[in-house]
């Protein structure tokens, strides 16, 4: 009987832990008479980025403040919030995989393309948002990319340029950090071994290519550390942990410009994703959620993003804006995911597939991350 | 029971004693009431509740009453009758609209991977193509959507997709069960065992029951002796000894289990104690946290207190005589302990162990914080599945099996050594 509590405790503590995720002490709690909302993003150097980007933009245009709160991203507290009817997040910073299955959930609320203003030249968003950044809950807001980078000052000798190096263990023997998750990290493995990018995903939807990937993986998984939260790379690299490492380039951008490490980011084989902002259904506050989202959508608020961190706006005029870094001057565009330069061998994530086989490859990763 | 509640007494009594006692002990359960009142709110009803989900699953049956009824006299072979493709299509159409096929695509999903972009796909476009042919004057029968839906995904003419259906829609359901046992949907529909790769749950219970027989192992032959020391030391030091073993026992879980990643880390206190003597070199530190030694570790050290308790009570119950008396009659020490003091601390044995085994088994936070990947046990994954994926019928299937085996032991405990033999002082 006693395991059976423990079991029932552990499941509801893990329950009361997710109500209460967003009620922690002074992190959300609205004031009467001010308006405010609740945006939910990644942390970090990012987060700080959309804060100084257009958070306070918006709260200067409109009053309303914008309280931040951190989440490593997933649709799980979402559901929560809707079944329970008590939704205190208003707008939530999710990847594309995400928003179309929570939308077909119901648990978003639908962002109509009337929605979107008009560029700076009175461009039409439709003709302005680049292809498939935009879902009909969510708002694309940036281009990010998951590359893998590695520290010149712990990685003496020659230095790593392809993807394929990552594997390599007999030419960079050491450590390497990997996002404790499937995404991406099935992608680089069969890139690695040789799969062309057109047929990665129709590879994987098959046991021998999914296998062909685990056996990749195998290959280095002694030497793995994997992390979790996006600020762990840049900090595992700099302290030697890892001599290389994925990561978001944008996290490596900034401990590059504003921590002077001297990181080097390897673009070859970058899996590129779309960052989407959308709105929880049912939220109390949904006026001031779609202003927001309405102001996010603005190319200068992605632009403003691109002026701190290294992500590229969602929209052709926004990408039109990106100039210098707003700290240090640094030129942004060699930075940027979207650069030509950086993109001769990358892969777009086919967030359909992922949206399909999500739990299975949870599962099986768990089942071959355990072994 | 009987025996101690029939009357003793010789002389006749008015009225059976049980009768004359029925007020009294009835009023004496009643203090009882509140206790009753509160486990009953807040375990029992919860875990049934919890239980229930893992064989009981009305979501998709209640999405999708029609199609279920059309679906019951399909023989699994080739594709159902003409009157499934209207059900269907009328219901995923309406759901569409509603936006709650999503939940229903995501639940048929985990039974089969896929199928929540076939439903989502097709669905689109059935609701375009209905609304065109009603437009035109057309008939929406079931003929028309056997056509369109398989034009449109030509996967619906097989019985795939009829088969993950009917499967999701079933109330009454074992395949959470199934999983939890690493069984999967063959191609046949049936279940069959997973291959290799995608055994965990299995593999996972197995781990969480050998980690918690070597920590409850590990307790007893660091417990027992320091339980020895305590029951024979003169009170004075007996009571300072007992709070040594107290005040972790009183510390906070968490304090414990993080103060263990100070000492045992990679940069830890332990680590440069052992290069700082020259043990081992700066690149040869040893991994002692985030994986199975820091599991083993740190709970070894949080459930020690629940061994070292119960032996303590039964040792100090024991005059120290007896092993003056063995050893006076010519036992060797060692033969003493085996033969006349050991026997008499088992009922301890029995508790402390059997406390330890069962707190392990269930142990979530402590592999959870120092476990790394390695050192994860099964109720990892019932956490996992409650917060994470959400899949709670898999995780209320989780937490039955493990509640099943525990009360497995609990009765071969009973039958082999027997319950009443435990003593806690």
């Amino acid at each position: 009987m006693r395991a059976a509590a423990v079991a029932v405790a552990a499941m509801l503590a893990g329950c009361a832990q997710q109500a209460g995720d967003g009620t922690e002490p002074g992190s959300s709690a609205p004031e009467a008479n001010e308006e405010s909302i609740t945006v939910v993003s990644y942390g970090g150097s990012y987060a700080r980025a959309c804060v100084l980007g257009y958070h306070e933009s918006f709260t200067a245009e409109t009053g309303i403040q914008v309280n931040l709160e951190d989440f490593n991203g997933g649709l799980a507290q979402i559901r929560a919030q809707v079944e329970a009817g008590a939704v205190h997040w208003d707008v939530v910073d999710l990847g594309v995989a995400d928003t179309v299955t929570g939308c077909d959930e119901g648990v978003l609320e639908l962002i109509g393309p009337e929605l979107l203003p008009p560029g700076p030249n009175g461009e039409a968003p439709a003709n302005d948002f680049l292809p498939e950044t935009n879902t009909e809950c969510g708002v694309g807001t940036l281009l990010y990319s998951t590359i893998y980078a590695y520290n010149p000052e712990t990685l003496p000798g020659s230095a790593p340029t392809t993807l394929a190096d990552f594997f390599d263990l007999e030419r960079f023997p050491g450590r390497r950090g990997m996002q404790r998750k499937p995404e991406a990290n099935l992608e680089f493995a069969l890139m690695a071994d040789g799969v062309p990018k057109e047929r990665i995903y129709e590879l994987l939807g098959t046991p021998e290519g999914l296998d062909r990937a685990f056996r990749k993986l195998d290959t280095i998984k002694d030497e793995v550390v994997w992390w979790e939260a996006g600020a762990q790379p840049p900090q595992l690299l700099a302290d030697g942990e890892v001599i290389m490492s994925t990561a978001w380039n944008g996290r490596i951008f900034n401990a590059q410009v504003l921590e002077d490490q001297p990181f080097v980011i390897v673009w070859d084989g970058q899996i590129m994703d779309r960052g989407q902002l959308v709105v929880v259904a049912g939220t109390p506050h949904l006026e001031g959620a779609l202003r927001f989202m309405r102001h996010a959508a603005r190319s200068e608020s992605m632009a403003g993003v691109g002026k701190y961190i290294a992500y590229s706006p969602a929209r052709r005029s926004g990408q039109a804006l990106i100039d210098r870094h707003a700290e240090t001057g640094v030129d942004m565009w060699p930075h940027m995911p979207t650069n030509p330069a950086n993109m001769k061998n990358f892969l777009m994530a086919d967030w359909e597939w992922w949206a399909d086989h999500r739990d299975e490859m949870q599962e099986r990763f768990a089942a071959w991350l355990a072994r | 029971m009987t025996s101690r509640e029939s009357p003793r007494v010789s002389q006749p009594v008015p009225r059976p004693l049980w009768r004359r006692a029925l007020g009294p002990r009835l009023r004496a359960a009643g203090l009882a009431l509140p206790l009753v009142a509160f486990v009953s709110v807040t375990f029992l009803g919860p875990m049934l509740s919890l239980l229930t989900k893992s064989f009981y699953d009305p979501e998709v049956a209640d999405a999708l009453p029609g199609t279920m009824a059309a679906l019951r006299d399909w023989d699994g072979q080739g594709t159902p009758s003409d009157e499934a493709f209207a059900a269907v299509a009328r219901e995923f159409v309406a759901a569409r609209t509603e936006r709650t096929l999503g939940r229903t695509a995501n639940r048929v999903n985990r039974v089969a991977s896929g199928m929540r972009s076939v439903i989502m796909g097709s669905s689109r476009e059935m609701v375009e193509a209905g609304a065109a042919a009603e437009a035109a004057g057309a008939a929406t029968d079931g003929a028309f959507w056997r056509e369109t839906m398989i034009s449109i995904d030509s996967r619906w003419g097989g019985p795939e997709p009829w088969r993950a259906l009917e499967a999701a829609g079933q109330r009454l359901t074992a395949r959470h069960y199934l999983k939890a046992l690493d069984f999967e949907r063959g191609p046949d529909g049936g279940y069959v065992r997973a291959p290799e790769v995608w055994r965990i749950y299995v593999p996972l219970f197995w781990r969480t029951f050998l980690v918690s027989l070597g920590v409850t192992l590990l307790c007893l032959v660091i417990g027992y002796p320091v339980a020895h020391m305590i029951a024979n030391s003169p009170p004075k030091r007996a009571n300072v000894l007992l709070l040594l073993v107290l005040l972790p026992f009183w510390t906070s879980l968490l304090v414990r289990t993080t103060s263990w990643i100070v000492l045992l880390q990679n940069q830890g206190i332990v680590n440069d104690f052992l290069v700082a003597i020259g043990l081992i070199g700066d690149d040869g530190r040893i991994a002692m946290i985030y994986n199975m030694t820091g599991t083993f570790i740190a709970m070894t050290h949080v459930l020690l207190p629940f061994l070292v308790l119960p032996l303590y009570s039964v040792m100090r119950a024991i005059p120290p005589a007896y092993m003056n008396a063995a050893v006076s009659l010519g036992a060797t020490p060692f033969q003493a302990l085996r033969r006349v003091y050991w026997p008499q601390t088992l009922p301890g044995v029995g508790a402390g162990c059997l406390l330890t085994f069962i707190l392990a088994i269930g142990y979530y936070i402590t592999p959870a914080l120092v476990g790394g990947q390695s050192g994860q046990l099964i109720s990892n994954m019932i956490a996992y599945h409650v917060q994470t994926s959400l899949n709670w019928g898999l995780a209320a299937a989780l937490a039955a099996l493990l509640l099943g085996g525990v009360t497995l032991l609990y009765v071969v405990y009973d039958r082999l050594v027997g319950i009443d033999r435990i003593g806690l002082g």
